[in-house]
């Protein structure tokens, strides 16, 4: 009986009872690993010793009697843009090529409370600039859906994993969508929980105002499992949320009578693609025949959304990326100076599309443009977010799709980095605003690929997003659909 | 829009970064591009908006000023290019 198709829950049940062991689950998911990470990438590191290691431990727990945390002995991906102490965590970008974290994340403290068996790091988007997967310096990831496809992005490594059987579930980053659209693209569950609910202290800063930790799983029930251990205050990062963290399961119910749901029509625009806005009406659809209230809304600065996010997002970018000046970690390239030296490490270690995104933060950043720039984009962003306190003044819920297009394929927009910034238009939004979002799967498109249904939620509002995303779920199979391989799996 | 080649020169300055002439079209087409789309924020009508750089409302954060355990210095310096007796070590900055 295969082992690595199964969620988390199911998993953690069949441990508890006995069934299987926890060497028994981390063989069979990195023989999983085995045979698919030649078509699939979706690691970086793999620590391969570490995790039968840890899986020894949660054997000899529950032989001898005691009771196990829910992701106890249970083997996961983190995104190589966490922080793990002693384990190399280098952002898929060859200027963090040999770095070892001397400290934990704090969601990684967290995580190891709990002692899942973490078997490796995954691939993404250098320092996650991207949507594809394709900027990792390292290798690009495949769709497992098909492996011609992108596996989306930044998370691609992570969702690609957990779809592939290669993790049971993983963390994820989201900036701009970097944990929703790789979970839409790979026909996985992936939530970016509000702004501050989750601590960044021991992420690799991209955008500060805008990054998220969250995780991507096969169900939603594995979600608010997962959200219930990652959130909460952290004095290590003074942008955490004080707020209490209620227990996310309780929100798993399949009742959405009287849920009030938004539909933006910004979000259903021409240009859309077909299969993607059937998809996702249908899933609606559904919602309102389980009782929910549906209702077009508008939320008029949508448009405007992505030019926003790409001079923000790179302007944080350009002054985070300032550490990397080969000093005190990371990659040195020697030059006849100090600046020198910095320009050469910098010019030699960082890949185009980081280049690109430092040298527009930096443009929008500089004097004479500033004021048109980088102050009218923060003007904008209130506008936006108040486009969303206006609409949940009549809607608990926004729903939309995750992404205007299912996969597309490896190469297709990597040399048009505008066109690749278009696609993130359903959800940049949301960390402008600082909202919770969940890309649950909803459907196939005409040629197999995985569409997923974006639910938004207000601010600290998860447990609605929860609630309204598993009761989808449970009227669906999607979530119980496994990727075949192509050349791999008959 | 028009990127010069003296913008392109200012912004790979600021981003100690060296764009060599034959990357320097590409950029510059790729950064014109840029800017020409997010031309459409200047269609917004921001007059009276207040900028907002944190999504969720956030006051100055302040803890008590005490001195805590933090990482031990050769942990610090474990990842360093090039380290000598406790230091992080760098060409030469100042002239002799």
């Amino acid at each position: 009986m295969a082992l690595y198709d199964k969620p988390a829950h199911v998993l953690h049940e069949m441990l508890a009872k006995k069934e299987i062991s926890s060497v028994e689950l981390t063989e069979d998911v990195l023989a999983r690993m085995d045979k698919v990470e030649k078509s699939i990438g979706a690691y970086i590191t793999v620590t391969r010793d570490d995790a039968l290691r840890t899986a020894e431990e949660t054997d000899k727990k529950i032989s001898s009697g005691e009771e196990i945390s829910f992701l106890e002995g249970i083997p996961c991906g983190i995104k190589d843009n966490i922080c793990t102490n002693g384990i190399k965590t280098t952002c898929a970008s060859k200027i963090l090529e040999n770095f070892v974290p001397p400290y934990d994340a704090t969601v990684i403290t967290k995580l190891k409370q709990e002692k899942p068996v973490i078997i490796g790091k995954t691939n993404l988007d250098e320092f996650a600039m991207g949507g594809s997967t394709e900027n990792s310096a390292f290798h690009a990831t495949h769709n497992p859906w098909n492996i011609d496809c992108v596996p989306g992005g930044s998370s691609g490594g992570s969702a690609a994993a957990v779809a592939s059987g290669s993790a049971i579930w993983a963390l994820g980053s989201d900036t701009g969508g970097s944990i929703r659209q790789p979970a839409s693209f790979c026909g996985v569950v992936g939530m970016k929980p509000t702004y501050g609910r989750v601590s960044r202290y021991g992420l690799v800063a991209y955008a500060s105002s805008l990054d998220q930790i969250g995780p991507i799983t096969r169900d939603v029930t594995d979600c608010a499992n997962i959200l219930n251990i990652i959130s909460g205050h952290d004095d290590m990062d003074s942008t955490s949320s004080a707020a209490d963290v209620p227990d996310y399961t309780k929100s798993l119910v399949a009742d959405v009578k009287g849920l009030k749901i938004g539909m933006p029509k910004e979000y259903f625009i021409d240009g859309i693609d077909e299969d993607i806005n059937n998809a996702v009406r249908k899933a609606i659809d559904e919602l309102k025949a389980m009782g929910a209230d549906v209702k077009e809304i508008s939320l008029p600065h949508t448009a405007y959304a992505i030019a926003t996010y790409y001079l923000i997002a790179p302007a944080e970018a350009a002054t985070n990326l300032e550490r990397y000046d080969g000093v005190s970690y990371g990659e040195r390239v020697d030059g006849a100076d100090v600046v020198d030296m910095m320009k050469n490490t910098r010019t030699q270690k960082f890949g185009d599309e980081v280049k690109r995104r430092i040298m527009i933060g930096n443009y929008a950043l500089s004097a004479g443009y500033y004021d048109a720039y980088y102050l009218k984009a923060l003007k904008v962003r209130t506008l936006i977010q108040r486009d969303y306190t206006e609409a949940f003044k009549d809607v608990d819920v926004i729903a939309c799709p995750t992404a205007p297009t299912p996969a597309y394929k490896i190469g297709e927009m990597i040399d048009d980095p505008l066109k690749m910034y278009l696609q993130d238009v359903c959800t940049v939004p949301l960390n402008l605003a600082g909202l919770p979002g969940i890309s649950v799967p909803c459907g196939y498109s005409s040629n197999g690929m995985p569409i997923g249904l974006q639910i938004i939620g207000r601010p600290l509002g998860e447990e609605t997003v929860i609630r309204a995303a598993y009761a989808y779920e449970q009227s669906q199979n999607f979530h119980n659909d496994m990727a075949k391989i192509g050349g791999v799996d008959a | 829009m028009n990127v010069t080649k003296d913008d392109m020169k200012n912004v790979a300055m600021l981003s100690r970064l060296s764009v060599p002439d034959n990357e320097a079209a590409k950029y510059m087409e790729q950064l014109g591009n840029f800017l020409e789309y997010v031309e459409n924020l200047k269609g917004v009508d921001t007059d009276d908006v207040e900028p907002t750089t944190y999504a969720l409302p956030m006051e100055n954060v302040f803890r008590d000023d005490v001195v805590r355990p933090s990482l031990p210095r050769d942990a610090a310096l474990s990842n360093a290019p090039l380290k000598e007796d406790g230091y992080f070590k760098v060409p030469r900055v100042l002239e002799e």
